[in-house]
């Protein structure tokens, strides 16, 4: 697993690196994506794709990954602890004498390879960017999603509720083959919370935090042939597991000859040379696609 | 259930293309914006729909009968309500490229561009041509107007409207593309595809239209460079069908910061002094349905939004049609545009078949649909107007034709009372008219051109 460690104290909202499109132009153009945020005060996610490529001669394949679960269950987060290792504390945006958490806080589209020992997943990461608020994801959203993680949050009932619902519209509308973790995040704020160092760091005279069991949810996740995880986002417990688990899981023949969004379900294979790069240099994309 | 803020910079109504473009690019620019749509999906006019949608809509089959499961999965459809393409070096693909919208999307070339010559029987099909040595080997030309087409096309690729010398001795300003046609010696049926199939007129008019013809010259130009681009056709077309282009635009607004809500109704519309300042609406698909009341600077949508404050300025005619085989005469191609021009067929407008296939995703292997549409010219027996696009088409599984679509545009420009109405999609063949209309719109709203070149970079910039 490669983990990015450049320090990252921000997140920025609406950074997304690209996927391995052949619309991507930074095939022709190595240049960074710079993140973008839309306010300066806004909590932002920093993106980096400027991961180190690993010239290891073994294949290399994309995988889209969508996230989905209840708002501040830590989909955003744990996406930061697995692309650049970095945790964020909530700033609880006070707003009209409200607290808010603010749902643009999409790591919107971050890349992140994982090494396994005989092929290279690289993870094109979706996430929400706030539409599933109020019912509004769009199906462009699952399409041609080969993974997906359902995050709740084990301190928080509903979340559950919730994360059961998100499988059920992955059952409907995504590919039949989607490879779905179950994720119960904030594993810091219950007292087996995995990693030695962190135990007594927070919540230990508050008790036990935890309000959803590990056998139930596991139980559930048996029954629906989901992976299942307990993670902190904080202290980084089982986050690399769960996408190295993902990236396993991920059926050997779902990944030739993926290519771009849209490419591993597509209706038809046939016509690729049709494929064009809208970003490309206009001389160079008469020789068709640009992979 | 999330809040909703009390108040936005901006409102947008209805999801089409025209709303979601904008609505992307303010929120990039750093509005606030609300985005709503009274579906339970997004894209309104400019959606795809799948078979079993489609038959609902038009309701053509018996009660109780089942017609779309002898043809697949109904996911596996994507059919676009609006027969359209993107023009490869057209202005949508310039703003998808500068809003990196291109990352949710995959395109693909539309195979050939054709046209039609003569009517009935004697009706045949042939490339566009679109560069000086196509010209020569068309099949549309005898042996003295090819060389008449070549030096005319030669030319339009020197035409420089600030350089006299390339002018040809016509006083641009005022000449029209009858006299430049002139110029060249070019027969009816030449300027019939340059006119229709190159430049893309829906009509005659633009022929004596006095100092016309830079604009006339610009179309064919923008037919050429987007040939040239990718090789095949002018043409390119997102997989998965049309419907994900205001998707995707929607994305990148939600990105930043946009906050989306399909299924909600507006009740009202607030005014204060004549002016909009908000709207009160109700979200339903959930329990209890909820309703909220928020502010805006100003609000953007779409003509159904705004039944009062709009005009019909005519009517499109539209029979979408699922097909076992590619078009007749285009070489088999997964996916061609075909033009026939109003003269060859006596009519005043063109008659456009546009067709695409499992190719492009948007239905399952062995499948075409092919859409005809055309405007209307007569009150009654739309069909009949249709027909000479029908003939193309051989054996039609399916036929789906509604009523005449009308079009509508606003009555005024907004500036009175801060409500900015897009216009319906045309009957044109690409967006052209519909990025028209996105710049016209933010103009007219913020005071501002839309710039959209490094729109995000600009960003990533001030924010170093
Ligand atoms: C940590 C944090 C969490 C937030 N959580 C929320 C939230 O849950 N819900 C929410 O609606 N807003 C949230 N926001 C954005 C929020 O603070 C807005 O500024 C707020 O809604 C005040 O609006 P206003 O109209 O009073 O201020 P304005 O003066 O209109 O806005 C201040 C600036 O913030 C920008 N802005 C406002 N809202 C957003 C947004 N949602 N996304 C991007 N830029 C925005 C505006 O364009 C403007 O530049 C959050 C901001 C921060 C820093
Ligand atoms: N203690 C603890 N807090 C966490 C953990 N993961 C996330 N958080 C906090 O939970 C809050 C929400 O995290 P986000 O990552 O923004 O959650 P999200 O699911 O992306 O939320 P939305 O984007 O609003 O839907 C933040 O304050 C995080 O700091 C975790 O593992 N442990
Ligand atoms: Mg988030």
């Amino acid at each position: 697993m490669e983990a990015n460690l450049s320090a990252c104290p921000t997140y920025h909202a609406g950074a997304e690196p690209h996927p391995t499109s052949i619309l991507d132009p930074r095939q022709q153009s190595p240049d960074n994506e710079k993140p973008a945020a839309p306010t300066s005060s806004h909590p932002q996610l920093q993106a980096h794709n400027d991961h180190t490529m690993a010239e290891a001669p073994k294949p290399s394949s994309s995988v889209k990954l969508v996230l989905l679960g209840e708002a501040a269950v830590g989909k955003s987060s744990l996406v930061l602890r697995f692309v650049n290792n970095d945790f964020q504390e909530n700033k609880e945006p006070t707003i009209g004498g409200e607290t808010l958490t603010w749902h643009a806080t999409a790591a919107a589209f971050l890349t992140q390879k994982c090494n396994l020992p005989t092929r290279t997943i690289k993870f094109e990461i979706w996430d929400t960017a706030g539409q599933e608020r109020f019912a509004s994801l769009a199906p462009m959203y699952y399409r041609n999603a080969q993974a997906a993680l359902v995050v709740y949050d084990l301190t928080k009932p509903t979340s559950l509720v919730k994360a059961k619902h998100w499988v059920a519209e992955l059952q409907r509308q995504a590919s039949p083959g989607i490879v779905i973790a179950l994720v119960g995040n904030k594993l810091d704020l219950t007292n087996e919370s995995g990693d030695a160092d962190s135990e007594g760091a927070d919540g230990d005279e508050s008790g036990d935090a935890r309000k959803i069991s590990t056998e139930e949810a596991q139980a559930y996740a048996e029954e629906e042939s989901l992976l299942f995880f307990e993670t902190s986002a904080k202290t980084g417990h089982n986050v690399s597991e769960v996408f190295t688990a993902i990236a396993n899981a991920i059926p050997e023949t779902s990944l030739k000859s993926t290519r771009g969004p849209g490419a591993a379900n597509a209706v038809s294979r046939g016509g690729d040379e049709q494929r064009v790069n809208l970003n490309g240099p206009r001389e160079a994309a008469k020789e068709g696609c640009a992979c | 259930m999330d809040e909703i803020a009390p108040e936005y910079d901006v409102i947008v109504l209805g999801t089409g293309l025209t709303e979601c473009i904008l609505s992307g690019v303010l929120s990039v620019k750093g509005k606030k914006v609300l985005h709503i749509d009274r579906n339970d999906h997004y894209g309104g006019e400019a959606a795809s729909v799948n078979l079993e949608t489609l038959f609902k809509k038009y309701g053509n089959f018996q009660q109780g009968t089942e017609p779309w499961k002898a043809y697949g999965r109904p996911a596996d459809w994507n059919i676009d309500l609006v027969p359209k393409l993107l023009m490869s070096s057209g202005e949508l693909t310039n703003i998808l490229v500068s809003t990196d919208v291109t990352r949710y999307l995959e395109f693909k070339q539309v195979a050939g561009s054709f046209v039609q010559q003569n009517s009935g029987s004697k009706a045949t099909i042939a490339k566009v041509p679109s560069d000086a040595g196509e010209a020569l080997r068309s099949p549309l030309m005898g042996i003295f107007e090819k060389r008449r087409m070549k030096s005319f096309i030669e030319w339009v690729g020197t035409f420089d409207a600030n350089d006299a010398g390339t002018h040809k001795g016509l006083d641009l300003s005022k000449a029209t593309m009858k006299e430049v046609y002139d110029k060249f010696g070019l027969e009816a049926g030449t300027r019939d595809f340059i006119g229709h199939a190159m430049a893309l007129y829906l009509d005659d008019t633009y022929l004596d239209a006095p100092g016309k013809a830079p604009e006339s010259i610009e179309r064919i130009r923008l037919y050429g460079n987007s040939v040239a681009r990718y090789g095949k056709s002018p043409y390119i077309y997102p997989l998965y069908g049309l419907g994900e282009l205001p998707q995707g635009f929607a994305r990148l607004s939600a990105i930043y910061g946009g906050t989306y809500m399909l299924n909600a109704s507006v009740d009202e519309v607030l005014y204060d002094g004549g002016k909009a300042t908000g709207i009160k609406a109700t979200m339903g698909g959930i329990e209890p349905e909820m309703k909220f009341e928020t502010k805006a600077k100003f609000i953007l949508g779409d003509p159904s939004y705004f039944p009062s404050k709009v005009k019909v300025v005519g009517h499109v005619l539209k029979a979408i049609c699922v097909l076992k085989h590619p078009l007749a005469g285009t070489g088999d191609a997964d996916s061609a545009q075909l033009i026939i021009p109003q003269s060859q067929v006596g009519r005043k407008n063109d008659i456009y078949v546009a067709c695409i296939s499992s190719a492009h995703n948007v239905c399952p292997k062995g499948y075409y649909i092919a859409i005809v549409s055309t405007i209307a010219e007569t009150s009654a027996n739309h069909h009949l107007e249709l027909q000479p696009g029908l003939d193309r088409l051989g054996k039609i599984e399916e036929q789906f034709l509604g009523p005449p679509i009308p079009l509508y545009e606003p009555l005024e420009d907004g500036t009175k009372d801060n409500v900015f109405i897009s216009k319906s999609y045309d009957a044109t063949s690409h967006f052209e008219t519909t990025t028209d209309d996105v710049r016209d719109i933010y103009r007219r709203a913020t005071g501002e051109e839309l710039k959209v070149e490094g729109l995000r970079e600009g960003l990533q910039v001030s924010e170093e």
